[in-house]
């Protein structure tokens, strides 16, 4: 029985370790999150707080449910590639609010020679032109129309 | 009430039980959208690729991204006919603005798109210390703004460069392929503006996607493939000497 006689004070560290886990557990669920761990080692919920991020550019599907007019000439030209915000730019406000937010006026000058310039390194396929000595001053809609350059058109057709 | 300490002792461990479950709440989930029905990848075409910037552009208004940092960026490579190995590499503003016109004689000259490879096994998430960046079950490696304290491993790791630290936020940022747009059926910002199609999202664990069909008929690669990273940001047309 001599050996059991200080058990007491086994009994007071277990109690003390006991309260220690308790502890930890409470900080610890206090301090990481619950979705910590629900896929990986990282909190599940930073998934979904990047994709609530809000859109910037609509995309073209959103575009031609009003435009189907432009995107029918767009489908049938050289330009079926390019989607109607490489030129226009982001216009998801447009799309929220199409009455008041109207998209900006193109500097087409500019807009065009971004890609048909010419470049030693652009894909030799690629249409491109030296912009001084193409137009002779005349913008680019003069001839061409932007949502289907070719063929070459009259002055002021449009879009 | 009265409650003695075997009492006390014993309600402790059911109270912590019931707190957890108080701060678990109600995970938000997409309706529409599984994240095990996919697996994201992109696909850049350097023979349709033209330099016109117009992605890196898209990518700063969409993701609001600091001037002079990209989450993406195109590279314009000039390889010489005697010096294969060593190619001039110019990115002007990470071809932002374009490119100016001319850029050596001779050789063979074409542009990189480049960003983050949203690698299977990325080594920008195996150092990360606190579990702040991580790859989704998607295949998309994302960074958690919330729990990032910006202590850079990540940017150290990652073999393409393709992350920066946020001046502003003090965190680690990078593409995170549009996340916000890819889960809402929407393609990224870089490809809804890009005008030659040279970018195209891929979800490969759709049977449908036009990336498998073009994965078998073409002679695509990734960056580094010695490293073993699991790229997944597939090149068609790829030269030998880009980095």
């Amino acid at each position: 029985m001599n050996s059991f006689k200080d058990a007491e004070h086994l009994l007071r560290v277990a109690l003390v370790f006991v309260a220690a886990t308790i502890a930890f557990v409470l900080v610890r669920a206090a301090l990481v999150p619950r979705s910590f761990g629900e896929y990986g080692h990282y909190r599940g919920n930073a998934i979904t707080e990047m994709a609530a991020q809000p859109v910037v550019f609509a995309g073209h599907q959103v575009c031609e449910i009003c435009h189907s007019d432009v995107a029918a000439i767009k489908s049938a030209g050289k330009h079926v590639s390019v989607n109607c915000e490489a030129c226009h730019g982001a216009l998801e406000n447009h799309v929220n609010d199409p009455g008041t937010v109207q998209p900006p006026k193109l500097d087409t000058a500019n807009l065009c020679i971004r890609c048909h310039q010419v470049n030693g390194a652009r894909p030799a396929s690629f249409p491109q032109i030296v912009a001084d000595e193409h137009s002779a001053g005349l913008t680019c809609e003069t001839c061409h129309q932007p949502h289907s350059p070719l063929p070459l058109i009259g002055a002021g057709a449009k879009p | 009430m009265k409650i003695t300490r075997r009492q006390l002792l014993i309600l402790l461990p059911a109270a912590a039980v019931a707190w957890d479950s108080v701060l678990a709440g109600t995970p938000e989930t997409s309706p529409n959208y599984k994240l095990t029905e996919h697996w994201w990848g992109m696909l850049v075409d350097i023979s349709k690729c033209i330099g016109c910037g117009n992605c890196v552009r898209a990518c700063a208004t969409e993701n609001n991204v600091p001037e002079g940092y990209f989450r993406t960026w195109v590279e314009r490579y000039h390889v010489s006919d005697t010096d294969l190995a060593n190619p001039v590499v110019d990115s002007p503003n990470g071809g932002k603005n374009g490119f100016p016109p001319i850029l050596g004689s001779g050789g063979r000259n074409f542009f990189v798109p480049k960003m983050c490879n949203h690698c299977a096994d990325s080594p920008c998430t195996q150092v990360c210390p606190v579990g702040a960046t991580f790859m989704t079950p998607d295949g998309v490696v994302l960074v958690d703004k919330e729990y990032c304290i910006g202590c850079r491993y990540c940017i150290q790791a990652c073999p393409y460069g393709c992350r920066f630290l946020n001046p502003k936020t003090q965190t680690a940022e990078k593409c995170t392929l549009c996340y916000h747009r890819i889960t809402k059926g929407l393609t990224t910002a870089c490809c809804e503006a890009c005008p030659t199609g040279a970018r195209q999202l891929a979800d490969l664990k759709n049977p449908n996607d036009p990336i498998h069909e073009f994965l078998r008929t073409h002679t695509v690669q990734v960056l580094k493939p010695y490293m073993a990273t699991g790229a997944k940001l597939f090149y068609n047309d790829l030269d030998g000497s880009v980095r």
